[in-house]
């Protein structure tokens, strides 16, 4: 095996669809034997929760392929209706189980169990006043300062 | 196919799933031995090249058969 490798991953997005590039990334190097480290931050800091409550919104997102083709003829306004955001989830839930995607709960620990540094931002912490106790064990808390100890010495470095 | 140690069954698993499992599995299997991982994942044919090629872990074999993909990889 070559030296080891180092990849930094800045996490700043708290939904179901963001919440899997981090993790699938973060696991898939740590057993490529990459030294890794995520940097959880905003909205990120959601997929730091033991019961998470993640979802998946087709509102400003052009690009969602939705059941029934309804990303085609659907009117954009009424995927903002009362029930759409947990409709979707509940369907993109589905055919990720149906399609054998691992939840991110699975993926999660995974990484963990893989010895992927997990950081959470503590001036975000700070700001929402996030009660770190609903966090999972195991999370470490940094400033720019702390992630950028790690990240200045990575070979790769994604901000997602 | 060769003969194998150990097997692991990653059938109906999406990506990066297969990676990890093989990769746990294959930590607890002694070097020189051999792993025979399935998986139905198509992705999984590059995938198991890059992870071979990353981890210093052979890939004996690599081929599809009755619908699934069959991966023979040699503990470094």
């Amino acid at each position: 095996m070559s030296a080891e490798k180092k990849l930094a991953i800045i996490a700043t997005k708290g939904s179901l669809d963001w919440a899997y590039p981090p993790f699938i990334l973060a696991s898939t190097a740590a057993a490529l034997g990459y030294e890794t480290q995520i940097f959880f931050t905003f909205y990120g800091l959601q997929l730091l929760r033991k019961n998470l409550h993640l979802e998946v919104t087709p509102l400003g997102n052009p690009g969602m392929p939705m059941p029934m083709a309804m990303d085609k003829w659907f009117p954009v306004l009424l995927t903002a209706l009362p029930g759409m955001q947990s409709m979707m989830t509940m369907m993109m839930k589905k055919k990720m189980k149906a399609k054998g995607v691992a939840s991110i709960e699975e993926l999660r620990s995974l990484c963990q169990e893989a010895e992927v540094k997990l950081i959470a931002c503590q001036m975000t912490v700070d700001l929402f006043d996030l009660d770190t106790s609903e966090f999972i064990d195991g999370v470490e808390y940094g400033g720019a300062a702390t992630f950028f100890e790690f990240a200045g010495e990575t070979d790769i470095c994604l901000y997602i | 196919m060769a003969d194998y140690d150990q097997e692991l069954d990653a059938s109906g698993l999406n990506c990066p799933l297969p990676i990890l499992r093989a990769k746990k599995t294959l930590s607890g299997m002694e070097s020189g031995k051999i792993l025979h991982v399935i998986a139905t994942d198509p992705g999984s044919v590059k995938d198991f090249e890059a992870f071979a090629k990353q981890t210093g872990n052979a890939l004996m074999e690599s081929k599809e058969q009755g619908g699934k993909f069959h991966f023979l990889i040699k503990k470094a």
